[in-house]
């Protein structure tokens, strides 16, 4: 097994530090909401999880056309990886909006079409995870996987459309927002700072991990491999 | 048969030709089969009634009920039989190696493809096609509206479009039979969404204004993915 590589160790490194500093900011940097208080910080991170969940998702169907023209193994494994660690974000991103709306809006959870959606993207990857589950053939695996990626992806958008043309309390804090929204805000500059500033964490969370769950990828590759040829 | 000597519009013209008649070909095989058997339409229709009477006591289906969840019950009825449908016309497939039979034939592989869709359509509008007046006489109310039929027929291209693909693909893995709706329902949500809400606008009497966003929509969705599908589609069926 080789040792891990320097580029990954400092990118850990960084990443440690950014983090910190980011807890820091959405704590003590940026103010208290007037209205909301205190649990209005969970925005910063539910935007950013979010962030990364759709960014994964987006690695995924990259890569699964990539997979789809090349065959090369590096691009199964860089879709599983994505979507793996999307799933996790995701999931993430839904509990904490779980943790402000029970406040806000009173509830745990409402079927907004942002909520709904957001649900239904976890299903369809929970079905992209079960579906390579379900094949042995590591080709095979690869080319299904690859393919149910692309079809998620686009009926995702579409979902989102189909669910929107009801109306939606949801807010809107970036772009111009519905009046009728419950829950929404308007950022200060320190607000901003450490919300921007908690996205470009959180994407390079993202890399860091996906670096590392790519080398696992690669190793269970080469532990399928050696068992093929034990049992040969 | 003779060298073409020029490439010309004709020889376009007859390779659409042997493609359609490849894929009424499989159509046909279908269909046929279907006739002698009988198997996959009386599964799937004594399903489906099954399906509304189990709603007729879930729901009560009472005359105030009644106008509010009509487009929903048939949406699932027709979504619950239809995987069946799906799932059946694809282990058919490969249960007898009768897939690799197909994928040897020196055709084009998305005729395979609309030929195994078109026939799973047919299946899905026939079974409709009974449920339909059926719930009408069971429940007394009209449904042979054409705005509903329309819609009917839009959802079922969406639904087997994508349905078909995936069985495809399900029948290739170990938990064939469980994995099918499990694929496929997450990615039918906007036809289901669009499909109901749009029918229960027509039993209704709503405004076309309203039902445009919808009808739109669900012809959005086919056409995408009819088209995705056509393209991933020998991907899925290599060997």
């Amino acid at each position: 097994m080789e040792a891990k590589p320097r580029g990954l160790k400092i990118l850990e490194a960084v990443t440690v530090v950014l983090f910190l500093i980011s807890l820091w900011m959405v704590f003590f940097y940026a103010p208290v909401e007037k209205v909301m208080g205190e649990v209005q910080r969970v925005f910063y991170y539910h935007v950013a999880t979010a962030w990364v969940g759709m960014l994964g998702f987006g690695v995924a169907l990259v890569a699964g056309i990539a997979y789809l023209r090349t065959s090369k193994r590096k691009w199964d494994i860089v879709g599983l990886a994505a979507v793996e660690i999307s799933l996790v974000f995701f999931f993430i991103t839904i509990l904490m909006g779980s943790i402000w709306a029970r406040p806000i809006w009173n509830a745990w959870w409402t079927w907004d079409p942002r909520l709904t959606t957001a649900t239904i993207v976890e299903l369809v990857y929970a079905a992209y995870l079960l579906l390579r589950q379900g094949i042995e053939d590591p080709d095979r695996r690869a080319r299904f996987g690859a393919v149910y990626a692309i079809l998620g992806f686009i009926s995702v958008p579409l979902t989102f459309l189909s669910i929107r043309i009801f109306r939606t309390i949801h807010p809107v804090v970036i772009g111009n927002s519905d009046p009728t929204a419950t829950g929404n805000f308007d950022m200060t500059s320190k607000m901003l700072q450490t919300f921007l500033y908690g996205l470009f964490t959180f994407s390079v969370i993202f890399a860091t991990l996906l670096w590392h769950r790519i080398r696992l990828g690669w190793l269970a590759d080469k532990v399928e491999q050696l068992r093929l040829k034990t049992s040969e | 048969m003779d060298k073409p000597i020029v490439r010309n519009e004709v020889s376009a013209f007859s390779s659409i030709r042997s493609f359609s008649s490849a894929v009424w070909a499989v159509v046909w095989k279908d269909l046929s089969a279907e006739l002698r058997s009988r198997e996959l339409i009386s599964a799937m229709l004594v399903f489906a009634l099954l399906v509304i009477l189990i709603f007729n006591f879930a729901l009560e289906l009472d005359a105030k009920t009644r106008g509010t969840v009509t487009a929903g019950v048939l949406w699932v009825t027709f979504a619950f039989a239809g995987t069946l449908g799906l799932n059946r016309s694809m282990a058919m497939e490969k249960d007898r190696g009768c897939l690799d039979g197909l994928l040897l034939t020196p055709v084009d592989r998305s005729a395979i493809y609309f030929g195994k869709a078109i026939g799973n359509l047919f299946f899905m509008l026939l079974v409709e096609a009974i449920v339909l007046p059926v719930y009408s006489v069971l429940y007394s109310t009209n449904l042979f509206k054409p705005g509903l039929l329309l819609v009917i027929l839009l959802g079922s291209i969406g639904y087997v479009a994508v349905g078909t693909l995936l069985s495809a693909m399900a029948v290739q893995t170990r938990t064939r039979d469980i994995l099918l709706p499990i694929l496929l329902f997450p990615l039918v949500v906007p036809v289901m969404i669009a499909a109901v809400k749009s029918s229960s606008a027509f039993l209704e009497g709503g405004a076309m204004a309203d039902i445009w966003p919808w009808l739109n929509l669900l012809i959005v969705y086919d056409v995408i993915f009819t088209a995705v599908a056509f393209m991933v589609f020998d991907y899925v069926v290599e060997e």
